[in-house]
């Protein structure tokens, strides 16, 4: 059984169509990732498996169980995990009380249960020696490792990442790409949105385009980087 | 990972183990105070602890809640009626009849909240002020309870209240003087008791929950709170306190009116007061903001109306230059919390 399967699904914005009869599964423990030009529809597919936009029509399953109309905090504890592409601190809390909150409601744990594995998802991450500042005082790029950490904590089977390689240097790239390798290999599920496409292509091994809310391609990676539809549609655009 | 780390939450500073050892003294004090101090100190500190008690229910569901309620009053009313009506009704001794104050409260508070929350920012203010309103014209009709004009406790219910006899043979006082101990001491247990409250919640599981839910409720559901749910808890505790703090007032001053004890000003608009030019968001800053309040309301007790317009002036100029109050900024100057509830993590290596 996959972990998540869209059927149908369909959104539009007045007479904006964002998602236009989206189906697609992910298997169990595979790393898919998302492509697509700016304003495809990538980010609302992201919130229409969360929970954060209804569809106009469609539904999404998730282990064989219909959520469409779960709520995200359930579909949270389900164990789908996510990254805001506009990054959402608690900004009044500080880095570690962020992870501290996902990781304890995230999971149905206490704060002690969680306390060990927010600190090591921290010094994963590199956030460790900001483990004590207040959130809202970070930077972009600090901003960003806590929306992937605040969503680790949550120790989700089922991780959307959007957007989160965007400005790093080479060297914090292959970090983050090793992360995500880690989280890959231990077993998590990942959809990951990514521009950079090096450090998407260094993991995953299905690609999904994305195109005026339609999907234009699924498959290996290779095979869809050298369609001609994708190749059309980054025309001009740097691969 | 060869180097043994190990992590430990730490949320106790220097200042706050000092704060606590104060603190404890203080209590002792002031549990101590009717043995030295006359009636009309007592009286004051009757009045600035049930501000106090009002002021931390407000700042919970305005500063940590995000709902910004003008309509607390209809707790105070509907505490301070269902006190009376226990009193008259049911024959009961006032002082246990001050906790049905605290049920009614929280049954009104459900409707409340269920009409409220379906309202946004302003809106919610403005809605939950309407309420209060309904329902002080609601019990202005009741007829057995005075109508519109109000009444009073019977005299033999406030003769052979409760704990009197003991405390005026304890002290030599007359029953009235007596009576005076009693209210205080019940305000203080009622002050004390909220803010022990208020600080075990935030220092709780949910109480971070809490916190997240105000920072940002898009990302505290997509990690698992139930953000409608704090709003409930919280909302619904406060009032059950704030009708438990109208029971006790109305116990005290033994006469009630649909106006006084629905009083937009008395009950919202001097409490919203305390809380900003305290320090919103902290529970220091209640603490601070009512003896700022007193004093103020001592300093201007002769200039009629003009009061009212010089604690407005204030009120303003507190929110333009020290939004997070007078007790932001000693916090700016200092860094002391005397009630933390940071989670620092601390690293042993
Ligand atoms: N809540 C909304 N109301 C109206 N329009 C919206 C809303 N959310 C998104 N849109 C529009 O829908 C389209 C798709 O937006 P979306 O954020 O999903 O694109 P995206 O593929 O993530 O783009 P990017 O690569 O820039 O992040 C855009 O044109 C956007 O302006
Ligand atoms: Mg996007």
């Amino acid at each position: 059984m996959p972990i998540l399967a869209l059927r149908k699904v369909s959104k539009s914005f007045g007479a904006l169509t964002v998602a236009d009869a989206i189906s697609f599964e992910v298997p169990q423990g595979q790393a898919l990732g998302i492509i697509g030009p700016n304003g495809a529809g990538k980010s609302t597919l992201f919130n229409l498996i969360t929970g954060n936009i209804a569809p106009d029509s469609g539904t999404v399953v998730l282990d064989g169980t219909d959520v469409t109309r779960l709520s995200p905090m359930q579909r949270c504890r389900m164990g789908v995990g996510r990254s805001f592409q506009i990054p959402q601190p608690f900004g009044k809390l500080t880095v570690f009380e962020n992870l501290l909150v996902a990781g304890a409601f995230g999971q149905g744990k206490t704060e002690a249960e969680v306390t060990d594995s927010a600190a090591a998802i921290l010094e994963q991450t590199g956030l460790l020696p900001k483990a004590n500042r207040p959130a809202g005082g970070l930077s972009l790029l600090d901003r960003k490792r806590l929306e992937l950490a605040r969503a680790m904590a949550t120790n989700p089977r089922l991780l959307l990442l959007d957007e989160i390689a965007g400005g790093l240097t080479d060297a914090e790239c292959n970090s983050l790409v090793e992360t995500i390798r880690g989280l890959h290999a231990a077993g998590t599920t990942i959809i990951w949105i990514e521009h950079v496409l090096h450090a998407l292509n260094a993991v995953v091994e299905r690609l999904l385009v994305l195109h005026f809310g339609r999907v234009i391609g699924i498959g290996a990676p290779a095979e869809i980087m050298t369609s001609r539809e994708v190749q059309e549609i980054y025309l001009g655009v740097e691969i | 990972m060869a180097n043994p780390v190990s992590y430990r939450v730490e949320t106790r500073t220097r200042a706050s183990g000092r704060a606590a050892i104060a603190a404890a003294a203080l209590v002792v004090l002031a549990i101590g105070l009717p043995a030295f101090a006359g009636r009309s100190l007592l009286q004051d500190m009757f009045v600035i602890l049930s501000m106090l008690t009002l002021a931390q229910c407000w700042n919970l569901l305005a500063g940590y809640a995000g709902l910004v309620s003008v309509g607390q009053q209809a707790f105070v009313g509907i505490g301070a009626y269902a006190m009376f009506a226990g009193v008259i009704f049911w024959g009961w001794d006032p002082v246990p009849a001050i906790l049905l104050g605290g049920v009614a409260a929280a049954v009104l508070a459900i409707p409340t909240a269920f009409f409220a929350f379906r309202l946004a920012g302003a809106y919610f203010a403005i809605g939950t002020w309407v309420i209060a309103e309904v329902v002080r014209l609601s019990v202005a009709q009741w007829k057995s309870l005075g109508g519109g004009t109000g009444t009073s406790l019977p005299r033999e219910a406030t003769s052979d209240m409760m704990f009197v006899e003991p405390i005026a043979s304890l002290f030599g006082l007359r029953d009235a003087a007596a009576r005076d101990v009693l209210a205080y001491w019940l305000a203080l247990a009622l002050a004390l008791g909220t803010i022990a409250g208020v600080y075990a919640l935030l220092r709780s599981r949910q109480g971070l929950a809490l916190a997240a839910v105000r920072d940002n409720r898009v990302a505290a559901r997509a990690v698992g709170v139930d953000a409608q749910r704090m709003n409930w808890v919280v909302f619904v505790a406060a009032a059950a306190i704030t009708g438990i703090c109208g029971g006790l007032i109305y116990m005290q001053t033994a006469r009630i009116s649909p106006d006084a004890a629905f009083a937009v000003l008395d009950w919202t608009g001097y409490v919203i007061f305390i809380v900003v030019i305290g320090g919103i968001g902290t529970i220091e800053g209640p603490i601070l903001g009512v003896i700022v309040f007193f004093a103020l309301q001592r300093l201007l007790a002769d200039y009629g109306s003009w009061y009212l317009l010089i604690l407005g002036v204030i009120g303003i100029a507190v929110m333009l230059f020290a939004p997070r109050g007078l007790w932001g900024l000693i916090h700016d100057r200092t860094g002391i919390d005397l009630f933390p509830i940071r989670r620092r993590l601390i690293i042993k290596k």
